[in-house]
């Protein structure tokens, strides 16, 4: 597996793997993985120190089909484990892969927590809305109403969106793409792994056997310009098929309109800043739903920020400055000791 | 000092027991105690004794916050069974502590603080001073609040800052009683409030008018010294099992090169080792607090596959939450250290009382066949060593470990010989160098049979581990039915061959006999107690104390077969006789349990190990 050709420019034949890979005929899995294997030769980091981490789920298995570090964890528990690695190793990028079972459910707490501390770490939630592995019961992200396997009457849940939890984590990374794009997923993943902080991309995937045409209205050829809009920093917020549709502020709610449309301009759309400190403009961005508004989709909060990890290593610098104990043996005679002769 | 002319008598250990409010400076008066006790060459032990509520109500039963030192001239290996002498600030710490006084026992009181209003709080409904219930101990009513202040009110301190002094009269009293040198207690003070020098002159005016409160009543014509411990020589300290434990990784962390990562969820009574990690980031100590129990072992995990020395501390609810994971660090093969600092249980039980319940949830607490190295720690100072040990072996065999503690060890203190990390065993972990051609996830070492250690960033290594089986060798998600037979196996086996490695377990006494007393972990001292004192007076009763719980040491057997009975003594209900019982169902076990949250009685254990002796 090893490219031949050159030894310092790595291409995606690097993170391929011998091994079948096992997802169903028409997984989204299988383009995300192209895209991420597109993506890690871009990142200028070298191929024995990337590492993917992932909990339970399809998407789970994502470390075994890249030929990098992996490790398979337990159910929910991707993040805690990828915190350690990246800690006890900041020379890593570490890459979680999760779905919205096993991010949004069982690991809930540690999605939120790994965020707030904004860990160094990529986060490619896979959201299908569904659980796919235990074949078909519905998720924390399983719209109202829906039948599955166990809400044969329809779910009486509220479903999370995730870019709401993660802006009330204080995210400091937030993209939302959809599993039909792969250059849009590639050229978002490889902004993901510059960010110094958590960067969470969520991803939105179709389930072709337990949950198919789920994100359709979102990603279907006919509809996608006019359903989605694509978010790029300092440029306008405009969408549709004929380019002539935007976003401007309307008192504190969002309002779709038409260019030509009610004395509408082109210079009243919104200009989209995804480094603002300040997320109020990127949750109600988050938050648009159908029919009202598009689906945003690309890079909805990038913002400027420390990493955890550099945070940490500071203080150990510091702390190792200043100290005057410079082995175990210094400490455990430090402090209140006694001879007796 | 020297020219007291009143009636001395040596004596071999005294306990003293401090009891007051929580808010009373009863801690820092039994710390400065036991500190000139050990400064003047007494060996000793201590066990604070906190209520679970930070401020209960003052005055009552709740908040009473004690502190219990046991100071020899001869070898001490326990915070002592009964005081005799206690101090109780207010009624509540009287009524709270009668129970664990000699008769006989010496009580100082502060009599100002025993009037109606208090002993209402403390729930008395007769004047104990009045009722009788005192006959037959020496009951010194010392008047410590009017007389602390008293002492210091020209120095313009307000009310509640005198009342702070009181604490010292107290000591003051106990000074003279156990003729002890004012000098290092004044020493102790200048240090302790170096910062502010008001306060060192109020509390050492307060602690030299307790002494000479002291020196003139009739109640304590009768003073009592207990001399040094003989043959003692080198350099010392007190320690706590908490703080040994966060010594002991750190000591290993120096030792094999690795840095010492601790994911950690704050939980009574292990929460110290966190607090003293966090400390010590000059040594490279990360410490992870985490959201909860899980994250902190899965990010113990997570360094530990980046390199770190992973490590987890927790008490037995936390044990509960990390079982999964642990099943995780033995499917990767990963070391792991999992520290449980027991508490009673179960669910919430008794978080600040020790118990020895979580033997069999360390043991087989997880789902699946999930073999760990289980070790315990016997005393607040050996906490050191086997927090090392317990590093070592799960490095050099890549498997889960966990260390039993207890909330008696934790808290409780030792003194300790200081040893130099230099003569601490070598951590040799099997770390794969890069390009390495024969590397394989599961290709193992032929004799330890543990994989090697392929840590991300090496270049020509990268390889997938998980929680799915995985095919020997090569590391490969497997399903196959004779695979998995062999990697459960192998696994056992891992942890089994480390016996070859262990030392033999110790007999003390006879190494044959009528009785023997079995027991492990933090019992240690009550247990080398009793059957020492038993043995002085000529008993056969000989003792043997297991720290290795999985593998058991080599000769366990061999040890058993050769006493007529065995009785097996633990803080639970049974686990490690059933578990004696499972390995070696050729013998009987007696049992002796206690689940109270409280330690053994050296009395009630001797009087157990004689009913034994008697019956036929």
């Amino acid at each position: 597996m090893e490219n031949k050709n050159n030894n310092n420019i790595l291409t995606k034949k690097d993170f391929a793997v011998g091994q079948q890979v096992k997802w169903c005929a028409g997984c989204g899995n299988y383009s995300i993985l192209s895209a991420v294997t597109n993506t890690l030769p871009e990142i200028g980091v070298k191929k024995e120190n990337v590492v993917f981490v992932s909990g339970i789920g399809c998407s789970s298995r994502f470390p075994y089909y890249v030929n990098t570090y992996g490790f398979h964890g337990i159910h929910g528990r991707a993040a805690p484990i990828a915190s350690g690695i990246k800690l006890a190793n900041p020379d890593l990028s570490v890459w979680i892969i999760t779905g919205d079972g096993d991010s949004m459910a069982i690991g809930g707490n540690h999605f939120i927590h790994i965020l707030r501390r904004n860990i160094n770490v990529n986060i490619l939630l896979i959201n299908n809305k569904i659980y796919g592995l235990t074949k078909g019961q519905y998720s924390p992200t399983t719209p109202f109403g829906s039948i599955t396997k166990t809400s044969p009457d329809g779910t009486v849940e509220n479903p999370f969106k995730p870019g709401e939890l993660a802006m009330g984590a204080e995210a400091t990374f937030y993209a939302r793409v959809v599993d039909t794009e792969p250059k849009k997923m590639t050229e978002v993943f490889i902004e993901a792994a510059k960010h110094n902080g958590t960067s969470l991309v969520e991803i939105l995937e179709n389930c072709v056997i337990f949950n198919n045409q789920v994100h359709s209205s979102i990603t279907g050829k006919d509809v996608k310009d006019d359903n989605q809009i694509y978010l790029e920093h300092g440029k306008r917020m405009i969408f549709g098929k004929e380019h002539n549709k935007g976003l401007i502020l309307n008192g504190l709610k969002l309002e779709a309109v038409t260019i030509g449309e009610n004395g509408i301009t082109e210079d009243d759309i919104l200009i989209h800043d995804a480094r603002d400190s300040d997320d109020t403009m990127h949750y109600l961005l988050t938050r648009m739903t159908l029919p009202e508004y598009p689906i945003a989709t690309g890079i909805i909060r990038s913002f400027k920020s420390t990493g955890y990890g550099t945070l940490l290593q500071e203080k150990i610098e510091d702390a190792k400055e200043i100290t005057k104990l410079h082995s175990v043996n210094d400490l455990l005679n430090s402090g209140n000791t006694w001879e007796i002769n | 000092m020297g020219n007291k002319n009143n009636k001395v008598i040596e004596l071999d250990d005294v306990v003293v027991k401090f009891a007051g409010d929580s808010g009373d400076g009863m801690q820092l008066t039994g710390t400065q105690f036991s500190d000139i006790s050990a400064f003047v060459g007494n060996d000793l032990a201590t066990f604070p004794d906190y209520p679970s509520e930070i401020r209960a109500p003052q005055g009552t039963i709740a908040g009473v916050s004690g502190f219990q030192v046991h100071i020899g001239h001869k070898e001490i290996h326990t915070s002592g069974d009964l005081a005799d002498v206690l101090v109780a600030m207010n009624p509540a710490a009287l009524k709270a502590n009668m129970k664990w006084v000699k008769p006989g026992a010496t009580i100082i009181i502060d009599i100002d603080n025993f009037d109606n209003k208090h002993y209402k709080k403390a729930g008395y409904v007769e004047d104990p001073l009045g009722d009788g219930s005192l006959e037959g101990y020496n009951i010194v009513k010392a008047p410590i609040t009017v007389l602390s202040r008293a002492t210091i009110r020209d120095l313009g301190l307000d009310t509640k800052t005198m009342d702070k002094t009181k604490n010292q009269f107290a000591a003051g009293i106990l000074y003279w009683l156990l003729n002890r040198d004012l000098n290092l207690g004044e020493d102790f003070l200048k240090d302790k409030f170096k910062n502010k020098p008001i306060l060192v002159k109020a509390n050492i005016k307060v602690l030299r008018a307790g002494y000479n409160f002291a020196e003139t009543i009739e109640a304590l014509s009768t003073t009592y010294r207990v001399l040094p411990t003989k043959n003692r020589k080198g350099k010392f300290r007190n320690i706590t099992g908490n703080l040994a434990i966060a010594w002991g990784f750190m000591a290993a962390s120096e030792r094999s090169g690795r840095p010492l990562f601790l994911g950690s969820y704050p939980i009574t009574p292990a929460t110290e080792i966190l607090q003293e990690l966090s400390k010590r980031k000059n040594f490279g100590v990360i410490t992870f607090q985490a959201e909860d129990e899980i994250a902190g072992v899965c990010a113990a995990i997570g360094a530990s596959y980046a390199g770190n020395i992973g490590v987890t501390s927790t008490s037995g609810p936390g044990l509960s939450l990390k079982s999964e994971a642990i099943g995780l660090a033995v499917m990767t093969e990963l070391p792991l250290v999992v520290v449980d600092v027991q508490r009673g249980g179960p669910a919430t039980g008794l978080p600040t009382k020790p118990e020895q319940s979580d033997l069999l949830q360390a043991l087989y607490g997880r789902n699946g066949e999930s073999p760990v190295i289980v070790l315990a720690a016997s005393t607040p100072a050996n906490c050191f060593y086997y927090a090392y040990l317990a590093v070592k072996l799960s490095l050099e065999h890549m498997t889960p470990v966990i260390l039993l503690s207890d909330g008696y060890l934790a808290s409780g203190s030792e003194i300790w010989q200081i040893p130099d990390t230099k003569n601490l065993p070598d951590i040799n972990p099997p770390i794969v160098k890069e390009n390495d051609k024969n590397y394989k996830p599961y290709r193992r070492d032929p004799d330890t049979l543990s994989r090697y250690w392929a840590l991300p960033g090496t270049k020509g290594l990268r390889h997938r581990v998980g929680g799915l089986e995985k095919e020997d060798v090569t590391g490969v998600v497997s399903h196959d039915p004779l695979n998995h037979q062999k990697m459960v196996n192998i696994r056992e086996q891992k942890v089994q061959r480390l016996v070859g490695e262990i030392p033999d377990q110790k007999v003390i006494g006879n190494d044959s006999g009528d009785l023997l007393v079995v027991g492990w972990g933090g019992t240690y001292g009550a247990l080398l107690t009793a059957v020492t004192e038993l043995q002085k007076e000529g008993k056969d009763v000989s003792f043997t104390q297991f720290n290795y719980i999985k593998p058991l040491p080599r000769n366990t057997e061999e040890i058993f077969r050769r006493f007529k009975r065995i009785v097996v003594c633990e803080l639970n209900l049974g686990q490690f006789a059933n578990y004696l019982r499972s390995l070696f169902p050729q013998f009987t076990y007696l049992q002796y349990n206690k689940i109270q949250g409280l330690p053994y009685m050296i009395y009630e254990l001797k009087k157990r190990f004689s009913q034994i002796l008697e019956e036929k």
